[in-house]
């Protein structure tokens, strides 16, 4: 008995352990995000000086805006495209089908760093150069795989007999997908949507590459920033980040979990 | 409602021919059951009759118009799936209402369409739940008013009751039979289960490999099989092979065995016969003043007791014949015991060898 509950202790020890790894460095952050001193400097004195002052970076604002814009654009964009192309991989057999679908892997494991490089280049190539179009373009491009993999994953669970039965009840194509498959897959859908989201507001490497000084997201901004000197604004831009992103990736798993449900 | 005429038809995946020039016609409001071993093509001709899949070559009517080309949602069909296929995501009253409200009819006759539907399968109270919160004859019965509701012209049925324990399946082909009667709609069923096809269908399709081996009314398909497949598939049949002599069959061992029914064949070719366990007659000595009777002796190897029946497994000849004897309380034979087996010719059918 004695043993048993010491490695209860030990297990939830880990666990606090484990948590404390991840988070500590975010809620010191967070914390000196509403400290007086600039220079980190103790004891802790409450202020929202710096929030004040992030509401008056027009730089650092804008770019926030462009970051959402994106995300947002993007994130319709992937999950109506990478939806649509699920169900036609689903739903159809045709030549190369299997190429088609190992094709959509690779570039989850390629890094950002060789992606951007190689669409810059080829944006430059036909034209389009850099900038917010092209950034739009390389978030697109990089979230469509996430919602494919997760929307078809989806429907691995879904049974094609729901289709038939549907169709035998004289539905046709548009209303056997929109009342019968798509209330099915919606908690995949859903997900990656929240994961094209993810991909394309915490995207540096490859806005990185496609930006341009007036065009810009604000994950490059801050990186800009911080080389001109550290300000605690970007504390504060950060933490604000911090908490979209924790909140999007709580109702992720949150969908994710709902979908393993009947 | 309407007839269903299939007229040669067949269809291939690769090399596999799973329907080979099958013609059968489907009476209007008739109940129909095709039956056959897995992989016969029992399945693959309703989804060809459904309009899941498309012929390579052949006919397809309904109610005299043509629909090989037809695709599914334009066919007025209703059918059953195997595992009921209700929508998750819907009400039981939403499931049934389904293909009332994809032809846009309005929302107040979808309730009362829906409402008839469910009272006739006796679910009228269940509208509200989903699917996931009934038993598996309340499904069936959801999945059943939902292939009615939208007055198809033929019934679809693909082993609907395969997955439900023994007693729900005897009460559901009841209530089955009954609502299709009450309807009158032409019904066609697959199934493996034997004893379904004869207590629920006015006539059976037997398949076999893609082909159709016999068509007919169960008493006739029982009574008078064509093959051997047929004389054993559909119930239980001892099979005799030998050479025939016209009216019967000269076994190996030069026994004859006479033969009431079954197919005209010239004499010397070879030639079997079928004849139902509970048709023979067992005892000590021939009892039987009966002259063109068919007899034979043998040993009693074993002895299986079923309450109202017992059935006897009778070796004879490197043969073990099986014989279905009614508990009437006077037969008392043991196992080691041996026997004298007679049956009459008219319950003897001569089956072309195959």
């Amino acid at each position: 008995m004695a043993t048993t509950r010491f490695l209860e202790w030990c297990g939830r020890l880990y666990i606090w352990l484990l948590l404390a790894f991840l988070y500590l460095p975010v809620i010191i952050m967070a914390l000196m995000s509403f400290n007086v001193s600039p220079f980190y400097q103790l004891p802790f004195e409450w202020t929202t000086e710096w929030y004040a002052l992030l509401w008056q970076n027009d730089q650092l604002f804008s770019a926030t805006w462009n970051s959402l814009e994106i995300a947002i654009i993007t994130t319709v964009i992937a999950t109506v495209l990478g939806s649509a192309a699920s169900l036609a991989l689903y739903r159809h057999e045709f030549r190369g089908k299997k190429v088609l679908q190992a094709l959509l892997f690779p570039p989850i494991a390629i890094p950002w760093l060789i992606t951007g490089t190689a669409m810059l280049i080829f944006f430059f190539g036909v034209g389009i150069g850099r900038g917010l179009f092209a950034i739009l373009l390389g978030h697109v491009a990089l979230a469509l795989p996430y919602v494919i993999v997760v929307v078809s994953a989806r429907l691995q669970t879904f049974a094609p007999e729901l289709e038939e039965a549907a169709r035998s009840l004289g539905a046709n194509q548009w209303q056997v997908t929109w009342r019968v498959t798509l209330p099915w897959i919606m908690p995949g859908v859903i997900a990656g949507g929240l994961f094209a989201f993810a991909v394309s507001f915490d995207q540096f490497v490859v806005s990185y590459f496609l930006s341009t000084p007036g065009q810009t997201t604000l994950p490059v901004e801050i990186y800009a920033a911080i080389r001109k000197g550290f300000t605690p604004e970007i504390n504060a831009v950060s933490t604000i980040i911090i908490v979209v992103s924790m909140a999007l990736m709580l109702l992720t798993a949150r969908f994710f979990k709902f979908g393993g449900e009947k | 409602m309407a007839g269903v005429q299939v007229a040669n038809l067949s269809r291939s995946f690769g090399a596999h021919k799973a329907l080979d020039d099958v013609s059968i016609d489907f009476a209007d409001g008739g109940f129909y059951a095709l039956l056959g071993p897995s992989g016969s093509g029992k399945t693959t001709l309703l989804r060809q009759i459904a309009g899941f899949d498309f012929p390579d070559s052949g006919r397809i009517a309904i109610g005299g118009e043509s629909v090989e080309r037809v695709p599914v949602e334009k066919r007025r069909i209703g059918m059953v799936f195997q595992n009921y296929a209700l929508f998750p995501n819907m009400s039981v009253a939403d499931n049934v209402g389904f293909g009332l409200s994809v032809r846009g009819q309005a929302k107040a006759a979808i309730e009362s369409e829906v409402l008839r539907a469910l009272d006739l399968v006796q679910l009228g109270k269940l509208g509200a739940r989903r699917p996931h919160q009934l038993s598996g004859g309340q499904r069936q019965r959801v999945a059943l008013a939902r292939a009615i509701v939208t007055k198809p012209r033929v019934l679809l049925l693909d082993e609907p009751l395969g997955a439900l324990d023994k007693a729900l399946r005897v009460d559901m082909q009841i209530e089955l039979k009954r609502i299709q009667r009450e309807i009158g709609i032409t019904t066609i069923f697959v199934t493996h289960d034997q004893e379904e096809a004869l207590t629920m269908s006015d006539r059976i399709g037997i398949l076999r490999d893609g082909r159709l081996v016999q068509e007919g009314p169960p008493e006739e398909i029982y009574d008078r099989p064509k093959s051997e497949f047929a004389a054993t598939f559909l119930g239980d049949a001892n099979i005799f092979r030998g050479e025939t002599t016209g009216t019967g069959i000269r076994l190996p061992d030069g026994t004859a065995i006479a033969a009431g029914a079954g197919a005209t064949l010239a004499a010397g070719a070879r030639a079997s016969c079928a004849v139902r366990p509970e048709r023979i007659r067992i005892g000590t000595d021939s009892g039987t003043s009966d002259p063109n009777a068919n007899m034979l002796r043998g040993q009693i190897s074993k002895r299986i007791f079923a309450g109202n029946s017992s059935t006897y497994f009778v070796d004879r000849d490197g043969q073990t014949l099986k014989v279905i004897v009614q508990n009437t309380g006077v037969e008392k034979l043991a196992e080691g015991q041996k026997v004298v087996l007679h049956w009459s010719p008219e319950s003897t059918v001569l089956i072309a060898a195959g």
